[in-house]
């Protein structure tokens, strides 16, 4: 996604275009490759959901409880995409005021097949925008898996849809006040990653761990699943980030080169400290690595080169490994999926870094540059921890409230009964295998 | 009439079903179970920490025989399901009231 120099410029060369021959100049400002790479770039990304979050949480979680996390990605998929076109659009990219945006965006009124954003027609850029808000509540599940009211995931979701999301992706890509603050967020390290995972802590944290936890051993179902889903989430990441350059261009090249050699470097670091460590490296740890790189080098993918790329996805697996052994083992809270440790850390680790590898001056490991005005890593990494700190409290805050609201509403937790009963019967009467 | 149960290792089935063919036995029940005894379970590694698997996978044998073949089938049973290592299994040996083939209403031994 663009940040606020770039969007400046475009919406600057637009108005030059806009004559009174409105039609023929919308058709001009759309550039066929730019718009090839985002059509596929959000088919991509509707891929890391539809199946790829799916399968890898689905084979993450027991058995008895599969169908539960595969309905809740379909649902949220659903249920995002109606509730974007209605507000979220809206709310995250009309022009409003710093913190929000306004409601002229509706229904995404006013865009046509020849509006254009940027050199992309605008239907593309909030499609593509939306499969964003798709994944972001999906992550969610990571956290309350297992033991969570079916309404009240779904009523969850839809909340926090509009009072976190929209709001946020407003402050860091809709012109609000991070977005003018030069916050480097490229593919949504703080949108995504640092909301998704700190609303999963929240989340671990209210509902209370799985019944059982820690002592009792709730082993992944279907590990095939899960590596199966870990391969789509590799590859649809190029369009997560490779796409967020809304072009076909050197940035988007980039972008993607970078996003490999993060998730390499973070699967191989993460499979190497379980080596040393426990003397078995695990296929989990090495997925679990790729994710973590993945996620870390998200916001700093536009900035940064590629072996800037290296220490990125080398320091996440390092840093989201002992973060995950931190919130499971030391502080035992029940995030089941371990979405914390990875997005979070990982969305404010990689949010930090970008700061720094941002810079033209480290040689070999040299980016492309600071944002606008901003001269020095000092003054960048400043507004990326201000970024990071305001997007986890208002996250965590306002995620706590709309738990709150919905325990109230609905409930948020299951029975003792229907949790050892399993999900899909309990919430849906259905089964996953009807093996014989 | 007696109904001969055994516990044993799933692996050792095949050898099982051929060495009761070779001695006449006609018919036999299959299930898979799990269990454990005296041999431990294995560990496996989630998220850094072990955890022992207690419930290993069986296979559960049983087979209603006459009592004069009795001995004959535990013997074979046992002979065919050994491997000498922990975990090989155990055999029950319980008295059956009444047996029937449902085809024809044969009761008693002769519905063996």
């Amino acid at each position: 996604m663009n940040t606020h120099p770039r969007y400046r410029r475009l919406a600057a060369g637009l108005g030059v275009l806009l004559t009174p021959g409105l039609a023929l100049a919308d058709e001009a400002a759309i550039n066929g490759a730019d718009t090839a790479w985002i059509l596929t770039s959000t088919a991509l990304v509707l891929f890391m959901t539809l199946p790829g979050l799916a399968l890898f949480y689905g084979g993450l979680v027991r058995g008895k409880n599969v169908l539960s996390v595969l309905m809740q990605c379909f649902v949220i998929a659903g249920l995002a995409s109606i509730l974007w076109l209605a507000l979220g659009y809206s709310l995250a990219f009309d022009e409003g005021n710093a913190f929000v945006g306004g409601l002229s965006k509706a229904f995404f009124a006013g865009i046509g097949e020849n509006t254009v954003s940027g050199t992309i027609p605008e239907s593309l850029f909030a499609l593509f925008q939306m499969t964003f808000a798709i994944i972001t509540p999906a992550l969610i599940i990571g956290g309350y898996a297992e033991r969570t009211r079916f309404s009240a995931v779904v009523l969850f979701s839809c909340l926090w849809l509009l009072a976190v999301y929209a709001p946020i992706t407003h402050w860091v890509w809709g012109g609000g006040w991070l977005n003018q603050m030069g916050l480097l967020d490229f593919a949504g390290g703080t949108v995504v990653h640092i909301t998704a995972g700190v609303a999963a802590l929240v989340a671990a944290i209210v509902i209370g761990p799985r019944r059982g936890f820690p002592d009792s051993a709730m082993m992944p179902h279907n590990m095939t699943m899960v590596v199966s889903g870990a391969g789509m989430l590799w590859v649809g990441w190029f369009g997560f980030n490779g796409g967020s350059a809304l072009a076909a261009n050197g940035d988007a090249a980039m972008a993607m080169l970078v996003t490999h050699i993060s998730a390499a470097a973070g699967a191989m670091t993460w499979m190497f400290i379980e080596w040393m460590k426990f003397n078995k490296p695990t296929v989990l740890g090495t997925v679990t690595g790729m994710v973590a790189g993945l996620g870390t080098i998200t916001p700093a993918s536009g900035y940064v080169g590629p072996a800037g790329a290296l220490v990125i996805g080398i320091l996440a697996g390092l840093v989201c490994f002992n973060a995950t052994m931190f919130i499971k083992r030391k502080l035992k809270i029940d995030d089941s999926l371990d979405v914390f440790p990875v997005h979070g850390v990982g969305g404010i680790l990689g949010t930090f870094l970008a700061g720094i590898f941002a810079s033209t001056q480290l040689g070999l490991f040299s980016g492309q540059g600071f944002a606008d005005g901003i001269d020095s890593i000092s003054a960048q990494v400043a507004v990326q921890v201000t970024g990071i700190v305001a997007v986890f409290v208002y996250t965590a805050v306002i995620s706590w409230g709309l738990l709150k609201l919905v325990d109230r509403l609905v409930g948020l937790r299951i029975t003792a009964e229907e949790e050892t009963e399993g999900l899909d019967i309990s919430a849906h009467e259905e089964r996953g295998y009807d093996l014989h | 009439m007696k109904l001969v149960t055994a516990i044993i290792k799933p692996f050792k089935l095949d050898d099982v079903r051929e060495a009761l063919l070779e001695i006449g036995i006609q018919g036999i029940t299959v299930s898979e179970v799990k269990g454990f005894g005296r041999q431990k379970g294995h560990t496996e590694l989630y998220r850094g920490a072990e955890y022992v698997v207690d419930f290993l996978p069986k296979v559960k044998m049983e087979v209603a025989v006459a009592e004069d073949v009795v001995d004959k089938v535990v013997e074979t049973i046992r002979n065919s399901a050994a491997t000498g290592k922990i975990g090989d299994g155990k055999i029950f040996v319980s008295p059956v009231e009444q047996v029937v083939r449902i085809r024809t209403g044969e009761t008693g031994p002769n519905a063996l």
